[in-house]
């Protein structure tokens, strides 16, 4: 259901951001993971240039290195399958693998979470940019507040430590910051070096796993 | 170059290799704990600045704009634990009506 509804805002925000709606349907089936579209979208509407809105995705998707190196020891071996599951490894996916302590348990919650999550991110989705393409300015509608309120919603399960409070913090002052002396999206891709802050104020919790927004 | 397709196949292809690179390409050897706590907190600097670049930034300039208004509702709305659908909808509805209005 959040899924779904996460998809059609995607839909809607990137065929606003002027994406074709072939364009947007074929970046939730290929990069399928939506901090990196929203975050890569988002970019593009402030008018940042594409290597920006690339470059912020990507730093966006570099969690799915830890991801991969914690789910080695849930998913069977097998350099085939591993390379299909790496399509659908995203936050609920994983989640849902490190729960089960049984590896069968935790190979079949990540497919068939991953899958369900596939299904409804791209048929949300291909409505929201439908409805896009149909209602003209997004402007007329409050839909350039879709992307704060969607970083908002996923940004939250990472409060809930102090280092990722910090952290947060410290990407939100040099994104200020940085809006008056450089190019859109430039502010964002600078920024992820508020991580460093997390040395400083360290939490002593293993590291976050990937939650789900509500 | 523009948003087209080779950029877009760009990200997909980092997108892909960051997924990958974890689960079947490094293989059995091991990544320093520190190193993956970092790649683990690294999307809440990202998020921090996504909120507040998406909310206040008009070009090069900082403004408080019907945005802003949006924001505020969709912080009251996840602060009252609402889905994404409540969240989303308050933050574009909020702004709209500002926009009207104002």
């Amino acid at each position: 259901m959040a899924v779904g509804v996460f998809g059609v805002s995607f839909g809607v925000v990137a065929t606003g951001a002027g994406l074709s709606a072939p364009m947007a349907c074929a970046m939730s089936l290929f990069v399928f993971t939506g901090a990196t579209q929203f975050a890569a979208v988002g970019v593009l509407a402030a008018g940042g240039s594409p290597i920006a809105a690339i470059g912020s995705g990507l730093l966006l998707g570099a969690r799915h290195i830890g991801y991969g190196l914690a789910l080695r020891r849930k998913l069977a071996p097998g350099r085939v399958r591993r390379l299909l599951a790496a399509q659908i490894l995203i936050d609920e996916s994983t989640l849902l693998a490190l729960n089960e302590s049984d590896p069968e348990a935790a190979s079949s919650a990540f497919w068939w979470g991953g899958l369900s999550v596939f299904v409804g991110w791209n048929l949300g989705t291909l409505l929201g940019a439908l409805l896009g393409d149909a209602i003209g300015d997004p402007a007329t509608y409050g839909l350039d507040a879709v992307f704060p309120a969607a970083f908002l919603a996923l940004l939250v399960p990472l409060l809930r430590r102090r280092d990722g409070r910090g952290t947060a913090l410290a990407g939100a002052v040099i994104g200020l910051v940085l809006v008056p002396f450089t190019p859109a999206g430039v502010p964002i891709i600078v920024a992820s070096s508020g991580v460093l802050v997390a040395l400083a104020v360290r939490d002593p919790e293993p590291p976050p796993a990937p939650e789900l927004p509500a | 170059m523009t948003w087209g397709w080779p950029a877009l196949a760009g990200l997909v292809v980092g997108s892909y290799a960051l997924k990958s690179l974890g689960l079947v390409v490094l293989g059995d050897r091991r990544v320093p704990a520190r190193v993956e706590e970092l790649l683990g907190l690294l999307p809440a600097a990202l998020f921090g600045a996504l909120i507040i670049v998406s909310t206040f930034a008009s070009d090069r300039s900082l403004v408080i704009d019907a945005r802003a208004a949006g924001l505020a509702a969709a912080a009251i709305t996840v602060w009252r634990r609402a889905g994404v659908l409540v969240v989303v909808v308050a933050a574009a509805g909020t702004t709209a009506l500002v926009r009207a209005i104002s």
